[in-house]
């Protein structure tokens, strides 16, 4: 089957990944280099942000009396969080949008690995 | 005519006219609910940004902070962090092993008609309280901001009804997607316009607008006059239960977020996984700006317009038309009530495409024919009707329900069940190999349920005499929602559907497999 435009890489990745092949994809050291990747950087990125978070609504709940006191002139500690609960969420996901490079790079070369023991196997004929 | 009413107009003229050119272009079923996944990230982005932006955030989070001050700046943080739940958790995956609507994920490994009956019922939910909310909200402001047009809330609901219909049936995705990005364009430059107005009232000075709002002085309810400072918590939020409260409706807000269907089926409009997560960041960029700005429309609301005039002209909701007549005249009071109508028009358009997208996708071709279209086109056509007929029952309820019907606890609800029913099982049957059918479907039915009855027992339904004492009843029944999942799971063992998570799991982390553009 050819068509006139070339197929990109994750068309050409459909046509060699077969049903059987999913526990084996699993097995291959790269996928779990992949898995321990992300969830070095994820678990740690969610449990942070939430508890950054949530800090905030007990804080200025519980702790209202600490939470008014002015720091900057006239703005106090309350508002002070709340904004930077702004640039937190910006740079963490800056970070995980550096970090997403490097799980690009490992799942394709998952794909390229599978694909080149697909060509084997054409080669070897079946 | 009014200013407001042609520029109004003028804005249905373009919709209208990209609604006719998206249906020209729009052909099939990938074409029709997911614009033939060849959005770029930009455009993603914004009209993630678009759908999201509701008449809520614009009017209502404006309204909130003039009177309530810091309490109302709390619900501008919590929906900015929710979209790292978002990106972090669920977007990729999402975009990696599904079709075009959230239950695709449940039913890649459960027993598919169980969980997608489910996984209907529970979109159809959130998307219909989000839409009353939205056209109640909307009918009661064009009543007011066009009352010397003669234009009733009977015919603005009945308006707006008919342009989102005309939108979805004929538009599809496509269409959506544009009147959302022009709208949020519209909406960030009125708010960037405002601010600017705002700051220039206080000489450019930051110091001199915080000092302001140190000393909002105001009517109470009494008729005692009293200076309050609004960067003080706790003006909403007060004892015994206001510190759960808040903790509550930010647990709703995290949570709720990474549910909401209209937000989810959007990441089915791009290429790949990687643009899915572009397209959160450039919605989290325009969010976020958007959010610190309701700084300067509320306080500067609080402050210039005063809470005393807001009251007797149209109450919370007009507080940032109000504050834009106050500073930029009638013809900017019309553009930013013109630009609060483009907003809600869009929304409604974007929750009837993720309603009807549910309908059709999963209830009809999935549940009711077990997966296949008898006639190619059906899921196109029932979506069509589908469309014309939620459109047709929120106009219906909205009339029902009058110009006066609290809509906020519409919008609770709805978050509440997003977090409470669909967060827990996309999460857990992403994350859990373990999870099964029953447990998907204890989850959804315990989510649902409780946030149901917890919101009719609480204050906003039972005022002075409720049983439950909070607004928001997350901090309950999202912890519920799990709960029934984890119960459900642990009750029975479903050996397919853990054999199956191994598939999903490479899926959902590699892209092999994931649904592909089609070429335009």
């Amino acid at each position: 089957m050819s068509t006139a435009s070339e197929p990109n890489e994750r068309e050409r990745s459909n046509e060699t990944i077969r049903s059987a092949d999913w526990e084996r994809v699993a097995a291959m050291d790269e996928f779990r280099s992949l898995i321990a990747a992300k969830r070095k950087f994820i678990a740690p990125a969610v449990i942070f942000f939430i508890v950054y978070y949530f800090a905030l609504p007990a804080l200025v709940g519980y702790a209202p009396g600490l939470m008014s006191r002015r720091v900057l002139g006239v703005i106090n500690l309350a508002y002070l969080f709340a904004l930077s609960q702004f640039f937190m969420a910006w740079i963490v996901a800056a970070l995980y949008v550096r970090a997403a490079e490097r799980f690009d790079e490992l799942a394709r070369k998952i794909i390229h690995h599978l694909q080149r023991q697909s060509q084997g196997r054409v080669k070897g004929g079946e | 005519m009014s200013t407001a009413l042609v520029m109004f107009l003028a804005f249905i003229a373009v919709t209208l006219y990209i609604t006719w050119w998206a249906a020209r272009r729009s052909t099939g079923s990938s074409a029709y609910f997911a614009a033939g996944r060849s959005l770029t990230a930009w455009q993603n982005g914004v009209a993630v940004a678009g759908d999201y932006m509701s008449a809520a955030s614009f009017l209502g989070i404006a309204g909130i902070i003039a009177f309530q001050g810091y309490d109302g700046f709390m619900y501008s943080v919590g929906w900015l962090v929710a979209y790292l739940t978002v990106l972090l958790v669920v977007a990729e995956p999402l975009r990696n092993a599904g079709k075009y609507t959230m239950a695709d994920v449940l039913a890649y490994r459960l027993s598919p008609r169980p969980v997608r009956a489910m996984g209907s019922l529970s979109t159809l939910t959130v998307s219909t309280f989000y839409m009353i909310a939205q056209m109640v909200g909307a009918g009661a402001l064009v009543s007011l901001l066009l009352k010397d047009t003669g234009l009733t809330f009977h015919t603005a609901v009945i308006g707006i009804g008919a342009l989102m219909i005309v939108y979805v049936v004929f538009g599809g995705m496509l269409a959506t997607t544009w009147v959302q990005i022009i709208k949020a364009i519209l909406l960030m430059g009125g708010t960037i316009l405002l601010s600017l107005l705002v700051l220039n009232h206080f000489g450019f000075s930051l110091g001199n607008f915080f000092a302001a709002v140190t000393q909002v002085t105001y009517h109470d309810a009494q008729g005692n006059v009293v200076t309050q400072n609004f960067l003080t918590p706790g003006l909403r939020y007060k004892p015994p239960y206001g510190a759960l409260d808040l903790i509550s409706l930010g647990m709703a807000l995290i949570f709720g977020t990474a549910g909401l269907p209209h937000i989810l089926v959007r990441f089915y409009t791009v290429p790949d996984a990687k643009t899915a997560r572009k397209s959160v960041v450039w919605a989290m960029l325009i969010i976020g700006s958007f959010y610190i700005l309701t700084t300067f429309l509320g306080f500067g609301a609080a402050t210039i317009v005063g809470r005393d005039f807001i009251a007797k002209n149209g109450g919370t909701n007009m507080s940032a038309p109000l504050l834009a007549q106050t500073l930029g005249g009638d013809l900017f009071f019309a553009f930013i009530s013109a630009i609060a109508f483009a907003t809600i028009l869009a929304v409604v358009a974007g929750l009837t495409i993720s309603a009807s997208t549910s309908f059709a996708h999963d209830f009809w071709t999935n549940v009711l024919h077990r997966g296949k279209e008898r006639s190619p086109g059906e899921e196109v056509r029932v979506a069509r009707v589908t469309a014309f007929v939620v459109g047709a029952v929120s106009i219906l309820i909205a009339i029902l329900l009058g110009p006066n019907a609290n809509v906020a606890f519409l919008v609770a609800l709805a978050f509440a069940v997003a977090a409470s029913a669909n967060l827990p099982v996309i999460v857990l049957s992403l994350f859990w190999r373990r999870f099964n059918t029953r447990g998907a479907v204890a989850g959804l039915a315990t989510g649902l349920l409780s946030s149901l009855i917890l919101i009719l027992l609480s204050p906003s339904i039972m005022k002075g005499g409720a049983v439950f004492p909070l607004e928001n009843p997350g901090i309950v029944s999202i912890p519920l929602g799990f709960l029934g999942a984890a119960l459900g799971t642990l009750t029975g063992r479903e050996p397919e559907a853990e054999e199956k998570f191994t598939e999903l799991n490479v899926r959902a982390n590699t892209g092999l497999g994931a649904e592909k553009a089609v070429a335009n």
